[in-house]
């Protein structure tokens, strides 16, 4: 199987990584193998808003950004 | 009472969030059932009437701006509701100085009156200060003197009411750490009207974001571009709150509804907890003439600690 690559920001943790991944990988399998709930955050690519079955293609950019409050 | 939630409409836009109960609604739809919500949980919980000065309690975080927005909206449909911001530096270095820029940036390009009263100016000492006289839970210790500040401040300003940005998510953890805390006295004064008993000596507090999610709020959030860069404050982190947050998410995770029916349950006994604590009497605190539920109030025993451990 093919692997793609993921630029991934997280705001809570103010960084950005590259996943790499099998295949065709939806928002919930990227936020699982980064072991974040899907509960606590919202995702966006091309500042648009994307649901946890999306699926990602090679070189896609997603955000990742915490809905949690910050005090 | 319950609330039910109407099921939104569907449509073939692309969606942009996906709902407890399983809808997926696209930008514009999501705005709609969104703000019909809010609008909704102030009708049927009577927050507000025809005519009201009306603080905002702000931080520059999402959930604030997000009901300042709305707010400010309705504001403009009915002119007999005049609405004004006010925030509280408690002094919390590399946070709350951020959010305040985001509230003050959104206040001026809103044409909102924003009044900002600070920990040092009001009590001496910031909040980052205070923590290095006193060996005390961040948290306890700046809930105090935030609540004092904003009750006096709105008094002085003559806010009818007090909005806050708290959503369903921050009133799931107050039930159950209250429940944790064998505290059920402090429920009866949750829910969207804060409080047991009204008196002068108190500004009503509101709460228009009662029945949502975190997650709605962040959403509504992005799309109307109220949200900022993530900010958390540095003694919220590992705080009991947290931990009972942490928790919450992990069944909703597992188990989707689980927020709404723990907070649709609380409401159910809400009236009966309000009944059984109305007797309290308000005492005035003989050190400040605030209000108090002992002959000084928790803010002037603080002050009075932090005296003497800088005396010696």
């Amino acid at each position: 199987m093919e692997k793609i690559k993921i630029n991934v920001f997280i705001d809570k943790e103010n960084k950005n990584s590259v996943l790499e991944l099998n295949g065709n990988p939806s928002v919930l399998e990227v936020l699982n193998k980064l072991k974040i709930n899907p509960v606590t955050v919202i995702v966006s690519r091309n500042n648009e808003l994307i649901l946890e079955d999306e699926k990602l293609k090679d070189n896609d950019e997603i955000k990742i950004l915490s809905v949690i409050s910050g005090g | 009472m319950q609330i039910k939630i109407n099921n939104p409409k569907c449509c073939s836009e692309k969606p942009v969030i996906q709902l407890t109960a399983g809808e997926k609604l696209c930008k514009n739809h999501f705005n709609e059932y969104f703000e019909n919500k809010v609008f909704r949980t102030i009708r049927q919980f009577d927050l507000l009437g025809k005519e009201e000065n009306l603080g905002v309690a702000i931080s520059g975080g999402k959930d604030s701006l997000t009901v300042l927005y709305l707010l400010n909206k309705l504001s403009k449909q009915n002119p007999k509701i005049k609405v004004t911001a006010i925030a509280i530096d408690e002094g919390i270095e590399g946070y709350r100085d951020k959010t305040l820029i985001t509230a003050k940036k959104f206040c001026n390009e809103n044409n909102i009156r924003l009044n900002v009263f600070s920990y040092k100016e009001e009590f001496g000492l910031t909040l980052d200060e205070m923590l290095k006289i006193l060996d005390v839970k961040p948290c306890s210790i700046c809930g105090v003197f935030r609540r004092y500040l904003l009750n006096k401040k709105s008094r002085e300003l003559k806010f009818t009411k007090l909005a806050t940005g708290h959503n369903l998510d921050d009133e799931c953890q107050s039930i159950l750490m209250n429940q944790m805390k064998n505290n059920i006295e402090a429920s009866a004064r949750l829910g969207p009207k804060v409080g047991v008993i009204s008196d002068d000596k108190f500004a009503q507090r509101i709460k228009p974001l009662y029945l949502c999610t975190e997650k709605e709020v962040t959403t509504y959030a992005f799309i109307n571009s109220l949200l900022d860069n993530f900010n958390e404050c540095p003694n919220a982190i590992h705080s009991f709150r947290a931990h009972v947050r942490d928790m919450l998410n992990d069944m909703e995770k597992k188990f989707s509804g689980t927020k709404y029916s723990i907070v649709n349950s609380f409401l159910e006994t809400l009236p009966m907890l309000k009944e059984k604590f109305r007797g309290e009497i308000i005492q005035i605190c003989s050190k400040c003439g605030e209000p108090s539920a002992n002959d000084s109030c928790r803010a002037c025993v603080y002050l009075e600690k932090l005296r003497k451990s800088v005396m010696h």
